[in-house]
């Protein structure tokens, strides 16, 4: 609320990938935020002025590149991005190259979690980190990386319970997950040897990333 | 001689060690450090100073050691891999040496979420495991981990913690045995109360022939109070206490009760002495330094000798 209620005109931007998926940010959900900012903001006193848009996915130029967009975030006072915080970054600094006469606003309307799987319905759990360097062939296909609550990769620490991890007994333990799968793939005897000082360059921890496809490049 | 500590050399020489701890004060009160020290001294070889133990804020592990060494103890610094980087651990290794510190323990840590800013960014760049190697390539190759010379002497006893009674059990083993692969020189263990899982883990570290390439000690923690062992089993990750010592506890009635503890942590080093692969024991006396001086000498274990 505190991020849109000086404006008289907002445009509420749904995605159409990922966070339509989750249930988070596509038309249905931009829908309704349109009608309760709306209705919260004229309980208040404020006219408002809301209009709702989707783009299929806000994390590329090619769908973002829309003259019926363009023109609706010209008009509008603020932008309210249902993207992630990817889509957020990159609508905002789409529209702020193609409108040059004005700086446009574009705010989060969620607040971006984590990669995860789809679970059950409604339930969701992290699954990668992104962190550049991939173990999974080495674990059984589950990442301590992202499942261990110390990132650990030389097996269980001395918190592993019946399974659990010491954090909580709502969290499994990674490697008491990895082990079992690694012995029932007969690959046991992957947890001998001594996994080594990770590279943490290709995570974040060497600076914001980038990836140059020159094979996709035109 | 690695780094020719007391307790390595006692340990070499084929003593039954005891160590003690000592957790550092949550400020910088340096006489709390020196009256828990004095409680100590002559009753054990070597003494752990914890680094943020439950990831709570205290002096640090390193300053705490050097006060110890001023008073004329031995310290073993322990380290955690929750709250630095290599880099940061490298220093303060460096810096240890330096004040003449020449035990040390590589842990993992106790995750932050357990502690008093469970808000904090946790670092762990490096596990525990990992840790051995990188002292022992300091210590050993007399480099840092990306190959540049040490300047001056680097010595280190290098020490690591086993827990065998956290899951799986038939892990466990081969999890210390990762450990003496990464070059570790001795071990202190959990809090053992589940005699007979520690001996069953002793008799597999034998037959693997771990306790002829590190020194494995015994953890006793005497039990002040059946709440503390209630506590200990629900809120202490990877302790096992059986339910008849705590009947024990109890029986033994109000007012009783800690001296009951004082004895069973002492049939329990007995029993542990006798357990082919033990060459000490650990005694995490936590809050109760005041108590070591009895224990020990019921145990038999005074005078303790220096080389």
């Amino acid at each position: 609320m505190s991020m849109v209620e000086d404006y008289s005109k907002i445009l509420i931007l749904g995605c159409g990938s990922c966070v339509t998926i989750c249930m988070a940010g596509g038309e249905e959900e931009a829908r309704i935020l349109a009608s309760q900012l709306s209705l919260a903001l004229r309980k208040n006193g404020k006219k408002v002025e809301i209009e709702e848009f989707m783009v299929l996915r806000q994390c590329d130029n090619e769908f973002l590149d829309d003259p019926s967009l363009i023109e609706k975030v010209r008009d509008v006072g603020i932008v309210v991005s249902m993207a992630c915080g990817v889509g957020v970054q990159h609508a905002c600094s789409f529209f702020n190259r193609v409108i040059d006469d004005r700086a446009i606003r574009v705010v989060p309307a969620l607040n971006t979690t984590f990669m995860g799987a789809n679970m059950d319905v409604g339930e969701w759990e992290e699954r990668c980190l992104g962190c550049g360097d991939c173990v999974l062939e080495k674990t059984g296909g589950i990442c301590p990386i992202t499942r261990c609550a110390k990132s650990l990769l030389n097996g269980p620490c001395g918190g592993s319970s019946n399974g659990k991890c010491e954090i909580s007994k709502d969290t499994d333990c990674a490697w008491h997950l990895i082990l079992e799968r690694l012995e029932a793939l007969g690959e046991l005897d992957r947890i001998k040897p001594v996994e080594m000082y990770k590279d943490w360059r290709p995570s974040h921890d060497g600076g914001p990333r980038k990836t140059v496809r020159e094979d996709e490049k035109i | 001689m690695k780094s020719g500590s007391n307790l390595e050399r006692l340990l070499e020489k084929g003593e039954f060690v005891i160590t003690g701890e000592l957790g550092p004060p949550k400020g910088p009160d340096v006489e709390m450090v020196k009256n828990k020290a004095a409680m100590l001294k002559d009753n054990v070889d070597a003494i752990n100073i914890t680094d943020n133990q439950s990831a709570t804020v205290r002096m640090s592990s390193i300053a705490a050691c050097k006060i110890l060494i001023e008073e004329g103890l031995e310290p073993t610094m322990q380290m955690v891999s929750r709250d630095r980087n290599r880099i940061g651990m490298m220093s303060d290794l460096f810096g240890a040496a330096a004040f003449g510190i020449k035990n040390m323990l590589c842990l993992s840590g106790d995750h932050q979420l357990f502690g008093n800013h469970p808000e904090a960014k946790n670092v762990f760049d490096i596990d525990s495991i990992q840790m051995i190697h990188m002292v022992k390539t300091m210590r050993d190759e007399h480099k840092v981990i990306c190959g540049d010379e040490i300047e001056g002497d680097f010595k280190m006893f290098i020490g690591a913690a086993s827990n065998p009674f956290a899951d799986p059990f038939w892990y466990r083993v081969h999890r210390l045995a990762k450990k003496v692969e990464a070059g570790v020189d001795f071990i202190q263990t959990q809090c053992i109360y589940d005699m007979n899982r520690f001996k069953d883990f002793m008799k597999q570290v034998v037959d693997m022939g771990l306790h002829e390439r590190c020194k494995i000690l015994a953890g006793i923690t005497p039990l002040k109070s059946v709440g503390m062992a209630l506590y200990m089993v629900s809120n202490v990750s990877g302790i096992i206490i059986p339910e008849d010592l705590i009947n024990r506890l109890r029986g033994a009635g109000k007012g009783n009760i800690a001296s009951e503890g004082i004895k069973i942590a002492c049939e329990q080093i007995q029993e542990v002495r006798e357990i082919e692969g033990v060459a000490g024991v650990h005694l995490m006396a936590i809050e109760w330094e005041h108590r070591v001086p009895e224990i020990v000498q019921m145990a038999g274990f005074l005078p303790r000798p220096r080389l």
